[in-house]
């Protein structure tokens, strides 16, 4: 077994909570410029401008890319033959989560019950999903999530019947519905298959695909590509203000599901799609 | 040409303004969000006074990242607007004569807008590290307890804008950009 301490855990979250919340990847910010250079409205251009700006003043001043800094989501695949030494894996990844937050300067969001709601302090708990898999590393990926465009996310439980047509339909329905409230240029993630709550975790765990790299599978990666252009003709645009680039891309996962069903999660994500992955 | 206003703003300003101008705002505005917009409802249902004055100001539907030491405030775009659709009404009728957010309001308050000469704007959502460099002072006022959503007192220098809702009750969400009319 190897062995890894629990500080090098908590460390990692710890940074990347600071890091992405000031800085986009790389390719999320290319896929910003080249949406400028591509997008037909005036207006739209003078937004994808305005983004540039912002993610420029966020690096040098160290001031978050959006006040909302998010529920801190992360995906962690831990290798079994891995020994977590020194403390339990959840404690650690939320003692991250907490010292990233406060020593950050970022927004504490979360709240203690959806219905009592007060604020933690803190910005934990997180949304951990844990997997066991081969080897003998930790693979952390952390992605703060923002609630404008959370709350504009969709399941739709479609009959087999419904098909690929209706996959398309749902994730335009859905992006249509959002129009400016989630804040366009979106990236969306698409789950389909698996039951109702892997299609919802499958469409999160899509938003942190690298921008454009497709699906594996060919008629996925040709689905994605017709949802996208679907989605960019609604002109809803940057801002919501109109133009051609209401997505910067459609990422789907896909997951075997019943013969009665096909689950389709639509989570759709800003154009501040956060992440970034650590591997102990 | 972009033009700037001065915040509150006099009626004969929100009477010029259209949906679709792109202008910048300066003077003094108020931030409140969900929690904030609850505690004034609740205090209006009990008959007790609201701990700011809303007549003629403008709200910024904003919760700010904190300000890191020397700094006067963090991140500060703007939150969607339509969660605070079951509080506005009221707060128009009490004179509140603009609003900053992000994204549709409800028929509701499309119609209480008209009603009241008020104007809705939008700012640019996810742009909280630029919109941030326009606030020049930022005290809270109301509601510490809050946190993020207490509500503060800004000082706003050129923040940039868009007008989304107009007195006339143009809507530039449903009626998309004339880009004629962009900027002013």
């Amino acid at each position: 077994m190897r062995e890894i301490q629990i500080q090098e855990i908590r460390n990692a979250i710890k940074e990347m909570c600071v890091e992405t919340n000031h800085f986009l990847s790389e390719d999320m910010k290319n896929a910003l410029i080249d949406a400028r250079i591509t997008e037909s409205n005036l207006l739209g251009k003078k937004i994808l401008k305005q983004l540039e700006t912002n993610l420029e003043i966020a690096g040098n001043k160290m001031i978050p890319i959006c006040q909302d800094t998010g529920m801190a989501v992360v995906f962690a695949k831990v290798g079994q033959e891995v020994s977590i030494i020194g403390g339990d894996f959840e404690t650690a990844i939320n003692e991250g989560i907490a010292l990233g937050y406060e020593e950050g300067y970022l927004r504490k969001s979360v709240v203690n019950d959806p219905l009592l709601r007060v604020n933690t302090g803190d910005n934990t708990p997180g949304i951990i999903h844990t997997e066991i898999v081969k080897g003998n590393q930790i693979t952390l990926t952390l992605t703060p999530k923002g609630f404008g465009s959370e709350n504009m996310s969709r399941i739709y439980m479609l009959k087999p019947s419904d098909g690929r047509q209706g996959v398309i339909e749902a994730v335009v329905e859905t992006v249509r519905e959002a129009g400016p409230n989630a804040c366009p240029p979106l990236v969306v993630g698409v789950g389909i298959g698996g039951d109702f709550e892997k299609s919802a975790q499958m469409a999160k765990e899509a938003l942190t695909r690298p921008i454009n790299e497709p699906a594996k599978a060919l008629h996925i990666q040709e689905l994605e590509q017709e949802i996208l252009d679907k989605v960019n003709q609604l002109n809803i645009g940057p801002g919501g203000l109109g133009g051609n680039t209401t997505a910067l891309a459609v990422h789907i996962n896909t997951y075997p599901t019943h013969i009665a069903g096909m689950p389709v999660a639509i989570n759709l994500c800003c154009h501040v799609n956060r992440h970034a992955t650590r591997v102990l | 040409m972009e033009k700037t206003y001065t915040v509150p703003l006099s009626l004969e300003d929100r009477l010029s303004i259209r949906a679709g101008d792109y202008l910048y705002l300066t003077g003094t505005i108020y931030t409140a969000r969900d929690a904030a917009h609850q505690r004034m409802w609740e205090a209006l249902k009990n008959n007790e006074e609201l701990p700011i004055e809303i007549k003629g100001q403008c709200i910024y539907y904003l919760g700010p990242s904190p300000a890191r030491p020397g700094k006067i405030i963090g991140s500060a775009g703007p939150t969607t607007s339509s969660r605070m659709d079951k509080y506005t009404p009221d707060l128009l009728n009490l004179g509140l004569t603009a609003m900053i957010g992000k994204g549709k309001r409800s028929p509701e308050v499309h119609r209480s807008i008209v009603e009241n000469q008020a104007v809705y704007f939008a700012a640019v959502g996810g742009a909280g590290a630029l919109l941030s460099q326009c606030i020049k002072r930022a005290t809270v006022v109301a509601y510490e307890d809050l946190g993020t959503e207490a509500i503060r007192k800004l000082e706003v220098e050129n923040m940039p804008v868009i007008a989304i809702i107009d007195t006339t009750g143009k809507d530039l969400y449903e009626g998309g950009v004339d880009e004629e009319i962009n900027t002013k």
